[in-house]
């Protein structure tokens, strides 16, 4: 045989034992050894983050969801269920494939750039919706008031957060909603609003999931 | 605090975290590539594979071993994705088709991790955990071989020879990857981020029906997806996936690992060639470049021009709210000026001149400090034509580092510079040119004409991020950016490694009052101009009809 192709071949079989031995130590040893250290520490953490109301798993604190009435007949996207606090659109993935609406099997953005006019759309209607909804008589709310947030979908499409400033624009109708006093609702929001971590890592948030909760405890108490 | 304050402390936090870890790191590399004691779990290693790895090897040699690594890694990974279906641990997912396997392949073992497919819905454990995430180690292990191998080029004399690739490649894995991503991924989980091996089950829900969940080694392979600079996301947000990147600490951490290797290995160069001056004066162009770049994109982004984000009041589409705009911006530079490619934000929502910022960090040739090994590399080809320049202007034979540049140097630098923008601009005017390739653009006008430039400027330079409106699913884009994938990664190597045999055989020069001071500011401020001058030649009518188009109308 041409001792060239001996070599090739001789060569390739030195790849491809380099790659399973290696594939044994860091596609092998190390994911279990990292599994194995996860559980043991922070077996909560390692497994979603869930939470708990009424000793019921409702979901992860780290994920998003959404707060909608039952879907009617006729209607493409359900109508959101203003009882409770609402997250960030959910426009979720774009034209390539379904949208999200938070569902967790599927993450990703509406990837429309800054001149989209869809998108330029979608910011209109919402914060069109944002600026209906949340007016209560006495407390109409003014466009200008509306954070960016509220009106635009996150990346993940599961953002599970909003900003203090979108949580406290919904405390008048959430308490409406709830027969519950503003104020003992405002106080809920402050309770669950969460500064920067150490003072000046990302931004002051609101988990909206975990706030919910807490505000389906205060309704039931408050009953 | 204002955003924009928070934003600007958490770059400096990031800055005073990689300089504690310079030294130490960078040190601790030096030894790992230049110790003659084998540990003795890589003496098995070495067993398993069958190479001495003592041997000696020349530029060919050790070019081979590249290759032939590599060609394992792309046959396996396609092996593996085209078996999924009837691979136990494959959470019920189909075997992938013959043009998505290829692509994700190459794009895994090109430390690319261009993805045309969506994680969670597509890879099941067996493919990501043993195949993906191994070519997370093991691609960036061989850039910093390559590295290193270029860094011998410089610092020995009248030899050819390079070291041992095997040697190299897995002392980068056992000694260097493996210790810092298993730390890492203990602090990932801390922070939140999922490490299981549970199957998709269903989790309760506040209002309605229960949904689906995906379990999956998260945290392990997110570990050295950041660190390696590979860049490919479990989920299909990737790191905006709340069980990627759960908390603005994880998000800065993150950062930090995109970051640390390619920083550090300067110091590394700077001890291997005997002066760290040497490798100073390379971390101060590559930091300047990265502030640079890094103010710029907070500018941007929070004047937030364009339509959409005027009329939100902010440019948060796209973005995290834990993250906000300052975080997300540092880590969109941070991962388009490495060769990583991780998203915490989406880049095609970005104003229309943050988009071009991220172009432009992956056009310099991410070397700003660039990915693991190939940002070492790819920035001491420029150091080689700065030096040229120089020379030319006061009419000298330009040296670097006691090695003179003469014809066959300079002319593998030269090749190394042009192959890359030749694929992207080639490839991008092809795609233009034909009727189908346009169908996959979501959005129209100068921004749909950027999510196709994006597309192959990212695979060229092995980043792997997107403007993800780009349905990039289609057997005209995995097999063309395949292939930008595969010769943009490899034909460099080849001649880094020939530059490498050359600087190797040579001479050293002794400095004289002529020799130009590779290690001084004045250096580092023409290897700053060099690389912006060069880019912006070649790139600029490009750059001209995308985002600036967009970002200038706004």
């Amino acid at each position: 045989m041409n001792t060239s192709v001996t070599n090739t071949a001789r060569l390739l079989g030195a790849g491809l034992r380099a790659l399973l031995v290696l594939t044994l130590l860091t596609g092998v040893l190390y994911p279990l050894a990292v599994t194995g250290i996860a559980q043991g520490l922070f077996d909560g953490k390692a497994n979603g983050s869930e939470v708990e109301s009424n000793g019921e798993v409702v979901g992860s604190s780290l994920i998003g969801q959404a707060y909608n009435l039952p879907l009617k007949e006729g209607q493409e996207t359900p109508a959101p269920d203003l009882k409770w606090f609402q997250g960030r659109p959910q426009n979720g993935l774009g034209s390539n494939s379904v949208n999200t609406q938070y569902r967790l099997i599927l993450s990703g953005a509406t990837n429309r750039s800054a001149d989209n006019a869809e998108l330029v759309q979608w910011v209109k209607d919402a914060k069109a919706a944002v600026v209906k909804d949340n007016s209560v008589p006495g407390h109409p709310v003014n466009p200008a008031d509306v954070p960016a947030d509220a009106v635009t979908s996150s990346g993940s499409g599961l953002d599970p957060a909003i900003s203090p400033k979108y949580a406290d624009l919904q405390v008048q109708r959430v308490a409406e909603k709830n027969g519950l006093p503003a104020d003992r609702v405002r106080k809920l929001v402050d309770e669950h609003t969460e500064g920067r971590t150490l003072g000046f890592m990302g931004e002051p948030r609101v988990n909206v999931l975990e706030l919910n909760i807490a505000l389906k405890d205060l309704a039931a108490a408050g009953r | 605090m204002s955003p924009v304050l928070a934003g600007v402390l958490q770059l400096l936090a990031l800055i005073a975290a990689l300089a504690l870890a310079y030294i130490p790191l960078g040190n601790h590399m030096a030894r790992v590539y230049t110790s003659d004691k084998h540990w003795r779990v890589e003496k098995w290693i070495y067993k398993g594979i069958g190479a001495d790895p003592d041997r000696e090897m020349r530029w060919p040699a050790y070019l081979r071993g590249v290759l032939a690594f590599s060609l394992a890694g792309v046959l396996f990974l396609y092996l593996l994705q085209r078996l999924q279906g009837v691979l136990p641990g494959s959470l019920g997912f189909a075997s992938i088709d013959p043009d998505q396997a290829f692509n994700t392949a190459v794009s895994f073992v090109t430390n690319t991790n261009w993805q045309s497919y969506y994680g969670e819905q597509a890879m099941g454990h067996v493919v990501q955990t043993a195949g993906l995430a191994v070519q997370n180690f093991v691609s960036a292990a061989v850039g910093m071989a390559v590295a290193v191998a270029l860094v011998r080029g410089f610092a020995r004399s009248r030899t050819g020879e390079l070291g041992n690739f095997w040697a190299d490649l897995v002392r980068g894995v056992v000694r260097v990857l493996v210790p810092i991503a298993a730390l890492a991924a203990v602090v990932l989980v801390a922070c939140g981020v999922i490490q299981n091996f549970s199957g998709i089950h269903q989790v309760g829900q506040f209002l309605g029906d229960p949904q689906q969940w995906n379990g999956g080694a998260v945290a392990s392979q997110e570990a050295i997806k950041e660190l390696g600079t590979n860049g490919g996301g479990y989920f299909n947000a990737n790191s905006a996936h709340p069980f990627e990147n759960p908390t603005p600490f994880s998000n800065l951490f993150e950062i930090f690992l995109i970051l640390l290797i390619p920083f550090s290995l300067t110091r590394t160069f700077g001890l291997m060639v005997g002066s760290v001056r040497q490798g100073y004066a390379i971390l101060g162009t590559m930091a300047a470049i990265w502030v640079g770049f890094t103010a710029l994109m907070m500018w941007t982004e929070f004047a937030h021009h364009g339509p959409a984000p005027e009329l939100a009041g902010a440019s948060m589409e796209g973005k995290e709210l834990r993250f906000g705009v300052g975080a997300s911006s540092i880590f969109a530079v941070a991962t388009t000026l490495t060769s990583t490619g991780a998203v915490d934000s989406f880049h095609s929502s970005y104003t229309g001149l943050g988009g071009g910022i991220t172009m432009l960090g992956m056009m310099l040739g991410e070397i700003a400090p660039g990915g693991t090994g190939s940002g070492l590399y790819g920035m001491l080809i420029m150091a080689v034509i700065a030096v040229f320049i120089a020379g030319l202007m006061v009419g000298r034979t330009p040296e670097y580092l006691g090695k003179k540049i003469g014809t066959r140097e300079i002319k593998f630098a030269a090749c190394y510079i042009l192959i890359t923008p030749a694929l992207v601009l080639v490839l991008t005017a092809a795609a233009m040119a034909l009727p189908t390739p346009g169908a996959s653009m979501t959005n129209s006008g100068a921004h749909g004409f950027s999510e196709i430039l994006y597309a192959y400027t990212s695979a060229s330079n092995n980043n792997g991020s997107a403007f993800a409106g780009l349905n990039a699913d289609t057997q005209w884009f995995n097999s063309t950016l395949g292939l930008a994938m595969l010769l943009g990664r490899f034909l460099p190597m080849v001649f880094v490694l020939a530059l490498a045999g050359s600087l190797a055989r040579q001479q050293p020069v002794p400095a004289s009052a002529g020799t130009l001071r590779t290690e001084k500011p004045l250096f580092a401020g023409l290897l700053v101009g060099a690389i912006l001058i060069i880019t912006g030649l070649t790139y600029f009518p490009a750059l001209a009809l995308g985002p600036l188009a967009e970002g200038l109308a706004a």
